[in-house]
C-alpha cells in the first residue's frame, strides 16, 4: 500500500494571488488560463492582516467565469466564526456547482489578533487544534441537511424534510456549534479541504482532516519522509491513506526560460530561500522535476506558485504543463465536472444519513462513523 | 412628459438554492432596470423553527450565504446592485468590512449591506459570542458596528494611502490596517430594515436606505414624513435616505382575475399543516393535534412559552389571539381560514395599468421612494412586473429607462458615503454619538 509507483494520475494545482490587486478582471484572466492547462486546482491566499481582497469572494467572482477548475480560497479559523466560514465554503461550492475546496489556516500574530479584539494571539499548535476542529464541524454542518432534505411540496406547504435535518451539538475547545447549518449539503457532499502541512504543527490536522496537504521542501528525501508521516497519521486516524492526496509546494520563476536551471535545480530540485523553496530555470526542466517527483512515487503532484504572477502562470501553462500533456503524464481534458472527480476523491457519504448513499465511501474524509450522530435520524 | 419624482425599484428573489436561478432572477431584475437584488439570508428568518425541541418545516429549504452568491453575481450582471443581508449580531466589523468592500471593488461599487439584527437565542448556540442580545442592547451594538465598519472603509485615502484606525467603543476595541482600498462607492449602500421606533432612529442616523412595511396610503405618508423628520438631527437632508416598503403584487388581465389569483396564492401559502404551526406560534404551543379544517382551540394562549421565547415577537400573543378568535367568530372561519384571512393580503392587486398608477401615487403622494418586491409563490412573478408594469412606469415618466451611472450610490441618487465626521456638524456629531452610547 505505501508503494505509491503510478498510483494515480498526476495532480497539478497553481497559486494566482496578485499582489494589491482589487479588480476582478485579471484574477478571472489567470483563472481562465490555468483552467486552459487543464489544472486541477487554482488557490488564493488569505489573511486578515495584509493587504488584500477577501479571497473566496475572489473566487466565487471567477466561478461562473470558468466551467471546470477547481477554486481553493484560504480561509482562516482563528477569528472567524465556523458557523460562517463553512456557510461560505458550502455557498462557493454551490455557485461553481461542485469546485469548492478550502485551504485551512490559521492567524497566529498579535496584529490580527487586534483587528478583531476577542482574544490574544494563542500558541501556533493551540490555533492548529481548533483549525482541526473547525474543519470537523464543517463537515457535519455540511452533512446536517440530508441531500434531499430541500423537499418542495407546494400541497402539503412541507418545504423540508425534517427527518432529514440534523443537529450537530459540537463542542470544541474553544466554541459550540448547535446546527443544522442554513445551506443545503454542497453539491460535492464536502468541498475538498486543503492543508498545508510543512509546520510540523499543522501535521496532525492536515492527516486527519485534510484531502490535500502541500509540503514545502526542497528535497526527494524530505518530501518522502513527510508523505509517509502524513499517511501512517491518517492511518492511524481511521482513514485510507490512499485518499490523501500530498502536494509538494513550490514558487516558480520561469523568467529565463531560454536556459537550462541554475545548479541545483531542474533535476537536481528546488533550493531553500526566504519564500521557501524556489525552482528557478526553463519550463521544460521544470517539467523534468515534476517527472522525476512524480513517477518516483515521492508525491502525487505540485503546487506551483508563480514567482511573477502573470508570466509564470503563462510559461507553467504553455510551457510545462503543455509538455507533461504531451508525454501523456498529465490530462488534456476534464474527464469530471467537480473537484473531487479531478482529486480522484469520491464524494463522501453522509454521516447523518440512514443509508449510506450508494457507491459512496464512507468515512472517506472524517473518518466519522454514523454511530456518532448525536439527534440524528431515527 | 412631464418631470415626476422616480421611484427605485429593488427585488427580493425566492429562497434558492441553485446558481442558475439566481444568475436568472438577477439577469431579469436588470432587465428592468432595478436599482439593486436584494438577498436575505438573515439565520433569523430562515431558521427551522422549533417545536419541543423537534425542527419545524416551514419555509426553511435552506438558502446560500448571501455574499458569495453575490460576488458570483457580479460576474453575470453589470449595473445591478447586489445587497446581502448580513446580521450585526454575529459577526464582527473587521471581517464583514472587508467583505463588502471586497464586493464593492468585485463588482465595480454595486454592494449593499442590509444590517439586520438577530434576538434569537437559539441561533446564538451557533457562535463563538454566544447568547443573545436584548432589544435594548441589539441596536446600540448594531449603531456601533455600523460606525466601525464606516471607520474602516475611511482608513484608506481616496488616493490609496492606508491609515491605521483604532476604535475603542463599549462594544468593539480594535486596532490595527484595514486590508482593503477604498472601494468605488467609497462606503457600500447600507440598508437598514424595520418599523419599529429604534429601528427609525437607527436608520436615520446612519442608513441610506429603509425598509419598512407596506401600509396603506395615508399610513404610509405618517412613516414617510415622520422618517425623514428624524435626517435633520443628523445632519442630513431628506434625499440621504430612500424609504422603499416591501411590497407584494399579483396581476391579472383584469381586476377580477387578479383578485382570483391572488386568493389563490394565499391559499397556497397557508397550507393546513404551516396554519397549525403559525396557529401554535401565535397560542404559545404545540397545536399539531388540532383539525385545521376546523374551530380555534378553546384552551387560552400561553404568554412567553418556550415556543416563543427569544424569538421577534409578533406584538403582544394573547391580544393577537383574541383578535384571531373574534375574527373567526364573525365570519365562522376554520383555522386555515382564519390564518389566511389574517396573514393579509398582498400589496398591490389589479391590472398592470392599475399597479403601475397605484405605486406611482404613493411616490408622488410622498408614501414611499420606492419599492421591493417580496416574492410570493408564482412563478414567474418578476419576469411579468418587468414585462408588463416597468413600461407602464417608464411612460409615465415615473422610472428610469436607462441606467445613468455605473455604481448603487448613482442609481439611487445618493451623493458620497454619508456621516464622515469631517463632514457633519459638530451637533449631528454628537448626536450620533448619543445614539450610540
Amino acid at each position: 500500500m505505501t508503494s505509491s509507483h503510478g498510483r494515480g494520475p498526476l495532480h497539478l494545482a497553481a497559486a494566482v494571488d496578485q499582489r494589491a490587486v482589487y479588480d476582478a478582471g485579471s484574477y478571472t484572466e489567470s483563472v481562465r488560463l490555468a483552467e486552459r492547462g487543464g489544472l486541477d486546482f487554482v488557490t488564493l491566499d488569505d489573511g486578515f492582516a495584509r493587504p488584500g481582497p477577501d479571497a473566496l469572494a475572489v473566487l466565487s467572482r471567477v466561478a461562473p467565469a470558468t466551467r471546470r477548475i477547481g477554486l481553493v480560497p484560504t480561509v482562516t479559523t482563528t477569528h472567524t466564526e465556523p458557523f460562517h466560514v463553512q456557510a461560505a465554503v458550502a455557498t462557493l461550492d454551490w455557485v461553481s456547482r461542485g469546485r469548492a475546496g478550502w485551504r485551512i489556516d490559521v492567524s497566529a500574530g498579535e496584529g490580527e489578533a487586534r483587528l478583531f479584539g476577542r482574544r490574544h494571539a494563542a500558541p501556533v499548535a493551540a490555533l492548529w487544534q481548533e483549525a482541526g476542529e473547525v474543519a470537523d464541524v464543517a463537515a457535519k454542518l455540511w452533512d446536517s441537511r440530508e441531500d434531499d432534505a430541500g423537499v418542495r411540496d407546494v400541497a402539503t406547504g412541507r418545504f423540508v424534510d425534517r427527518d432529514k435535518l440534523h443537529q450537530v451539538d459540537f463542542h470544541g475547545s474553544t466554541f459550540s456549534v448547535r446546527g443544522p447549518s442554513i445551506v443545503p449539503r454542497p453539491p460535492q457532499g464536502h468541498p475538498v479541504r486543503v492543508v498545508d502541512a510543512t509546520d510540523g504543527q499543522a501535521r496532525r490536522t492536515a492527516a486527519r482532516y485534510a484531502d490535500v496537504v502541500f509540503v514545502r521542501a526542497v528535497s526527494h528525501a524530505q518530501l518522502a519522509a513527510v508523505r509517509a508521516e502524513l499517511r501512517d497519521s491518517a492511518s492511524a486516524f481511521g482513514r485510507d491513506p490512499d485518499h490523501l492526496r500530498v502536494l509538494a509546494s513550490l514558487v516558480v520563476d520561469l523568467g529565463d526560460g531560454e536556459h537550462a536551471a541554475e545548479p541545483g535545480h531542474g533535476g537536481g530540485g528546488p533550493r531553500q530561500t526566504a519564500r521557501g523553496p524556489l525552482y528557478r530555470g526553463g519550463p521544460v526542466d521544470l517539467a523534468e522535476l515534476i517527472t522525476s517527483w512524480y513517477t518516483d512515487g515521492t508525491v502525487d503532484g505540485f503546487h506551483l506558485r508563480p514567482a511573477e504572477p502573470r508570466r509564470d502562470l503563462e510559461r507553467l501553462v504553455n510551457g510545462t504543463v503543455a509538455l507533461l500533456q504531451h508525454r501523456g503524464l498529465f490530462r488534456t481534458f476534464y474527464p469530471g465536472s467537480t473537484l473531487r472527480e479531478h482529486l480522484g476523491l469520491a464524494r463522501p457519504a453522509n454521516q447523518y444519513a440512514v443509508t449510506p448513499v450508494t457507491g459512496a465511501v464512507t468515512g472517506a474524509v472524517t473518518g466519522s462513523v454514523t454511530g456518532a450522530v448525536t439527534g440524528g435520524a431515527s | 412628459m412631464t418631470v415626476r419624482k422616480r421611484m427605485h425599484l429593488a427585488a427580493i428573489p425566492h429562497s434558492r438554492i441553485e446558481f442558475s436561478s439566481f444568475e436568472q432572477l438577477a439577469r431579469t431584475a436588470e432587465r428592468g432596470l432595478f436599482d439593486f437584488f436584494l438577498l436575505t439570508g438573515r439565520a433569523e428568518g430562515l431558521w427551522p423553527l422549533e417545536n419541543k425541541g423537534r425542527i419545524d418545516d416551514v419555509d426553511v429549504a435552506g438558502r446560500p450565504e448571501p455574499i458569495t452568491v453575490l460576488n458570483a453575481l457580479a460576474a453575470v450582471t453589470e449595473r445591478l446592485g447586489l445587497a446581502a443581508t448580513v446580521d450585526a449580531t454575529f459577526n464582527e466589523p473587521y471581517e464583514l468590512a472587508r467583505r463588502l468592500a471586497t464586493l464593492d471593488h468585485l463588482s465595480g461599487g454595486r454592494a449593499a449591506w442590509n444590517v439586520v439584527t438577530s434576538s434569537d437565542a437559539s441561533i446564538g448556540e451557533n457562535f463563538r459570542r454566544g447568547g443573545y442580545l436584548d432589544g435594548t442592547e441589539r441596536y446600540p451594538r448594531a449603531a456601533e458596528f455600523v460606525a466601525t465598519v464606516r471607520e474602516l472603509w475611511d482608513s484608506w485615502t481616496p488616493e490609496g494611502v492606508s491609515r491605521p484606525f483604532a476604535h475603542r467603543g463599549r462594544h468593539f476595541d480594535i486596532a490595527g490596517e484595514f486590508g482593503v482600498p477604498r472601494s468605488p462607492q467609497g462606503h457600500p449602500v447600507v440598508i437598514q430594515a424595520g418599523d419599529s421606533e429604534a429601528g427609525r432612529e437607527f436608520a436615520a442616523s446612519t442608513a441610506d436606505v429603509v425598509l419598512t412595511r407596506q401600509k396603506r396610503l395615508e399610513a404610509g405618508r405618517a412613516c414617510y414624513a415622520d422618517v425623514k423628520r428624524r435626517l435633520r438631527k443628523y445632519g442630513r437632508s431628506p434625499d440621504d435616505l430612500k424609504i422603499m416598503p416591501g411590497v407584494t403584487v399579483v396581476l391579472g388581465d383584469t381586476a377580477a382575475e387578479a383578485r382570483e389569483r391572488a386568493a389563490e396564492i394565499r391559499r397556497q401559502q397557508v397550507s393546513p399543516q404551516n396554519a397549525l404551526l403559525m396557529l401554535g406560534r401565535i397560542w404559545g404551543v404545540d397545536l399539531s393535534s388540532y383539525d385545521p379544517d376546523g374551530p380555534l382551540p378553546e384552551i387560552d394562549p400561553v404568554p412567553d412559552s418556550s415556543i416563543t421565547q427569544g424569538r421577534t415577537r409578533r406584538g403582544d400573543t394573547v391580544a393577537i389571539a383574541e383578535k384571531w378568535r373574534a375574527l373567526s367568530k364573525e365570519k365562522g372561519l376554520s383555522i386555515r381560514q382564519t390564518v389566511i384571512e389574517a396573514s393579509g393580503r398582498q400589496s398591490f392587486i389589479g391590472t398592470p395599468e392599475a399597479v403601475a398608477a397605484e405605486i406611482d401615487d404613493f411616490v408622488q403622494r410622498d408614501a414611499a421612494d420606492g419599492f421591493v418586491l417580496v416574492p410570493h409563490l408564482t412563478p414567474g412573478g418578476l419576469d411579468e412586473f418587468v414585462d408588463r408594469v416597468v413600461p407602464l412606469l417608464q411612460e409615465r415618466g415615473a422610472f428610469r429607462t436607462e441606467y445613468r451611472g455605473a455604481t448603487l450610490r448613482s442609481h439611487l441618487g445618493l451623493s458620497g458615503p454619508p456621516g464622515r465626521d469631517e463632514d457633519m456638524t459638530a451637533d449631528a456629531s454628537d448626536a450620533r454619538e448619543q445614539y450610540q452610547q
